[in-house]
């Protein structure tokens, strides 16, 4: 069975390297890996392998330009790593062995990996890290007086709503981060239980299932990224479309 | 024996409203192809992305369930 914290496998100095650190090693092994081998054969008529790529990446801009408009520049690379990462952080997960090969400690088996999304010191990383880039973008595209003022402002009224949007700021944060290491650690959990119950075809369809839960997971924090950045780099004086979350 | 039943009663009351969204989510989006069957397209991802955020909440109740 997953334990709920990630474990730590060996220390460096005072700094205990857990596995869930060593996986998020191997997923940035993995993109840079895939960015190198896309690099080094780039060509003016395309390859199959760089047609996938391409079309992937034209299809995603496609998708961030119908939600941001002008901004859509600024926003996609950030939209496309968060994708990405994630998405191959999740689904490291599923590679068979990968929770079960490992060193033995007091009885149990201290896997040397485990999906790096279900450790929820990774989530919460990776969900400051959003929050911290749109407000940094909106600063950058708005200025700092249109950018404080959807905070405070002299009418009481807006005042008051500028509080709620503070508010709402810090559950961004909390709910991001949760969403993903529920959905993950959860799934891990599920499989877990599955393959003690019976060993053989029936967790087929929970792995089945699990590759998509990753993919929508994936795709929906990078999603609302997107979107919390676009809400945030339009002028808050001439804003015309609100984007619910 | 000792047993205990909070974890069952965490996801079975924090489950309840999140199988109604995603069932009237997902009823809506086969009302919506039924009226237009070319549409499935577009409404299958934002189907999908919907459900995501309507079983984020029951995901929470999970992790209480687990860590209670």
């Amino acid at each position: 069975m997953v334990s709920f914290a990630a474990e730590p496998i060996f220390n460096i100095g005072k700094f205990a390297v857990t596995n869930a650190f060593l996986d998020t090693l191997l997923v940035d092994g993995i993109i840079v890996g895939l960015i190198i081998a896309v690099r080094k054969n780039l060509k003016l008529i395309p390859g199959k392998f760089q047609t996938i790529i391409e079309s992937i990446f034209s299809e995603f801009y496609l998708l961030t330009e119908s939600v941001a408009g002008k901004n859509a520049a600024k926003i996609f690379p950030f939209f496309m790593t968060f994708f990405l990462f994630i998405l191959i952080a999740n689904w490291t997960g599923l590679i068979p062995g990968i929770n079960a090969i490992g060193i033995k400690h007091e009885g149990e088996i201290v896997p040397f990996l485990r999906a790096a999304t279900s450790d929820f010191n990774v989530t919460l990383g990776l969900a400051l890290v959003s929050i911290t880039a749109t407000h940094v973008l909106s600063i950058k595209t708005v200025g700092i007086l249109d950018y404080l003022s959807r905070y405070f402002s002299l009418n009481p009224i807006n005042l008051f709503i500028g509080l709620l949007e503070i508010i709402s700021e810090i559950t961004k944060i909390i709910s991001l981060s949760f969403r993903l290491f529920g959905n993950i650690f959860a799934g891990e959990i599920v499989l877990g239980t599955v393959s003690t119950l019976f060993a053989f075809v029936f967790p087929l369809p929970f792995l089945m299932l699990e590759v998509i839960v990753g993919l929508v997971q994936a795709l929906v924090f990078a999603m609302l990224t997107m979107a919390f950045m676009a809400v945030l780099m339009t002028p808050h004086h001439s804003e015309s479309k609100e984007v619910s979350h | 024996m000792e047993f205990s039943i909070s974890g069952g009663l965490i996801v079975a009351i924090g489950g309840l409203t999140p199988a109604l969204a995603i069932g009237l989510i997902g009823a809506k989006a086969m009302e919506a192809i039924g009226r237009n069957p070319e549409a499935s397209g577009k409404i299958l991802p934002a189907m999908l992305l919907g459900m995501a955020f309507a079983e984020a909440i029951a995901i929470y109740s999970l992790i209480l369930a687990f860590i209670k």
